[in-house]
């Protein structure tokens, strides 16, 4: 997985070169659209990108057009437009609604026809223009700040998230797959003859950990190259994606607490697991937890400020994924930052305490899975 | 000082009792012999005893101390059943273990190649766990156990999946590992073998100890007032004998009480018969088994 995924960006990086490097140019396709205009006054601006509007002097005349595949559709515009400001379109598709485009198209032909005799030609191409908004962040102090706002700074997060989500449900899975392995091959035994539970399973954490750390420090290096290279194939948009050092600071940190909190976690479900596979399916409750920030991006992005993501940030379990997300939405306070690091903390060494007591009780038990009764019992005992 | 010595020793399972008061102990340079039917218990004192679960009462010592981590690098145990990591090759898997050991590398090296030489494995040490046989997965079991030089050893069904000239091989590893001086614990349900290697047996029943003593005394305890006898010819009427059963090769002849052995075997002779063969019936540690675990089954 530590590889895997630069190698395959890289892949993806260079197919993309390659497609747009070896395609021709594709012919723009035009779109013709009848019209008859019962009004009198629409003859202007009748060439809109890639749809041109088509006069035609009476409605049989653009239905006729229409079934000789002349016009793709054709519009009414009737003698009391100005008054009902209804137009009434004709089409041989079955469409949920009329495309975007060609409303916009449309718009933009009434708008500048409408308006060509009231105002100045470069006030109305001023009308019809898109809107031209330009952002600038400043902090509160009302200086420019240093990290700017724009789409691309959700890239990264978005990316990292999903990235961290695949790598804990990758880690969880091996050390579960790992313990089931030992337990039911009785090789479980000759290690507790060796070392003691504690050691081993602090050890296990500790290997998971490690092995996090790993596999962050080579995306982490992977990351510039790739945006590099990336940029040049996706026409410069990629270059406008800066990642703050804030970002990369938190971003080691909760992948190394996610992984730790993951493998405690992992260590727990193995202990009262009856078999590796049971394991991996009872993992699946916290490893799809870990996913739901990513299921809510969309809303993260129109309501940043809900408290519904505060929470999300201090639950240890969504923590990790839904700290780095809200990181590429909006600044997120201190305190809830060092909450959530703190609880993220103290969950992994309480989880570890009581995945320890579980499993020293239940390592042994293969094919049988410990009821709660002998769970709570195990914790009072072991 | 005993190597290992068990004190009243009482497990609970979900109300039920596993072990049940046991006391027992193992000498340097002995090999008890743990015996019992299935569910007897006896698994369950091998996990107290390495400390995989605490007893609900009794004490367990190592060398006079309580069971710790230090202990751990002085036992070997060798599970039932085969507990190898599937992808790593013999050799890897040996030094790994007997670093947790505390091993040095030099010295596993050194001690590891001498073992799979002594048992035939060298050749194989670079072959994957999970393409070996289950007799060579055994025997590789077996050298991660010792492979320390353990004070105890703890071997529960040490024979499984071995062709019988391995058996032998490692029936003879574990005598002279006897002579060395080590204590070790045999749990097998292969009477002959307990026969053949034990010095002492503890037979467990029900969580408890219904035999527990010299091997040689313990078959001895049981003797009945029998001969076994292989003749040519007919044996006829012979006073002194109060029953005959027929085996498979020889009859045994159940003595009255006044009657000894040496009787019988004047009076055969008396009467000329040839005789190939006249044995005290000793009875073997299965018949012992079948009759104290048949009797508390009932």
């Amino acid at each position: 997985m530590t590889l895997i995924v630069p190698v395959l960006t890289l892949l993806a990086i260079g197919v993309v070169a390659l497609v747009t490097t070896l395609s021709e140019p594709s012919v723009e396709e035009i779109t013709a659209i009848g019209y008859v205009d019962e009004v009198g006054i629409f003859d202007d601006h009748t060439t809109l990108g890639s749809i041109e509007l088509v006069p035609f002097a009476s409605r049989e005349d653009a239905n006729k057009a229409l079934s000789r595949n002349e016009v793709a559709e054709f519009i009414i515009i009737p003698a009391n437009y100005t008054s009902s400001g209804t137009i009434q379109r004709y089409t041989l598709e079955k469409e949920l609604g009329t495309p975007p485009t060609t409303a916009a198209m449309i718009k933009i032909f009434l708008t500048v026809n409408l308006l060509k005799a009231l105002v100045p030609p470069d006030i109305v191409t001023l009308i019809v223009s898109p809107l031209n908004l330009k952002v600038t962040r400043i902090t509160e102090a009302g200086e420019v700040a240093l990290e700017q706002s724009n789409l691309a700074n959700l890239i990264i997060p978005g990316v990292f998230s999903l990235l961290l989500g695949l790598a804990l449900m990758s880690g969880a899975t091996s050390l579960i797959s790992g313990s089931g392995e030992e337990k039911e091959s009785s090789l479980i035994e000759v290690l507790f003859s060796s070392v003691s539970v504690r050691q081993l399973l602090i050890s296990k954490v500790l290997a998971l950990g490690t092995a996090g750390l790993l596999q962050v420090l080579v995306w982490l290096i992977s990351a510039p190259l790739l945006l590099g290279l990336a940029s040049s194939s996706f026409g410069g948009f990629m270059s406008k994606i800066q990642i703050p050092v804030n970002f990369l600071v938190l971003g080691i940190i909760y992948f190394i607490l996610g992984y730790l909190l993951f493998a405690v976690l992992s260590i727990g479900i193995g202990a009262i697991s009856s078999s590796a596979r049971e394991g991996g399916q009872l993992s699946l409750f916290y490893t799809l937890m870990s996913f739901a920030p990513l299921w809510f991006m969309s809303l993260l992005m129109f309501f940043p400020d809900s408290s519904i993501w505060v929470v999300l940030t201090i639950f240890p379990v969504t923590a990790p994924v839904q700290t780095m997300l809200r990181l590429g939405v909006s600044d997120i306070p201190l305190w809830q930052i060092m909450t959530s690091i703190g609880v993220l903390g103290l969950s992994i060494i309480g989880g570890l305490f009581l995945s320890i007591k579980i499993f020293r009780m239940n390592m042994l038990m293969v094919g049988k899975r410990p009821g709660f009764a002998e769970i709570i019992h195990s914790l009072k005992n072991a | 000082m005993k190597t290992v010595a068990v004190h009243h020793l009482v497990k609970f399972y979900a109300g039920k009792t596993a072990v049940k008061d046991l006391t027992f102990s193992v000498d340097p340079g002995e090999i008890l012999g743990l015996i019992g039917p299935n569910g007897a218990g006896k698994s369950s004192t091998i996990k107290i005893i390495l400390d995989f679960m605490k007893p609900d009462s009794g004490e367990v010592e190592i060398f006079g101390h309580q069971m710790n981590e230090a202990c751990k690098n002085i036992i070997g145990y060798l599970p039932e059943e085969r507990g190898l990591y599937k992808k790593l090759t013999a050799i890897d898997l040996i030094l790994y273990l007997a670093s947790l050991k505390g091993m040095d590398r030099v010295t596993a090296e050194k001690r590891a190649h001498e073992l799979l030489r002594q048992t035939g494995m060298l050749e194989n040490k670079k072959m994957k766990n999970k393409d070996m046989s289950k007799g060579m997965g055994q025997i590789i079991q077996f050298i991660v156990t010792i492979i320390h030089d353990p004070e105890l050893i703890i071997m529960d069904e040490p024979f499984t999946g071995l062709d019988p000239v391995n058996t032998e091989i490692i029936k003879n590893m574990i005598g002279n590992l006897r002579d060395e001086g080590k204590a070790i614990i045999l749990s097998t349900h292969q009477m002959n073998k307990v026969e053949e290697l034990c010095d002492r047996v503890l037979m467990i029943n029900k969580g408890q100890a219904v035999l527990y003593g010299d091997l040689k005394k313990t078959r001895a305890s049981f003797t009945k007032n029998s001969v076994q006898v292989a003749i040519d010819g007919e044996l006829g009427d012979l006073p002194g004998v109060i029953d005959k059963k027929v085996n498979k090769d020889s009859v045994e002849l159940v003595l009255a009480p006044d009657t000894t052995p040496q009787i019988i075997l004047d009076r055969l002779r008396e009467r000329g018969i040839t005789i190939n063969r006249f044995e005290i019936t000793t009875p073997s540690l299965n018949d012992i088994f079948l009759n104290i675990a048949g009797a508390n089954h009932e």
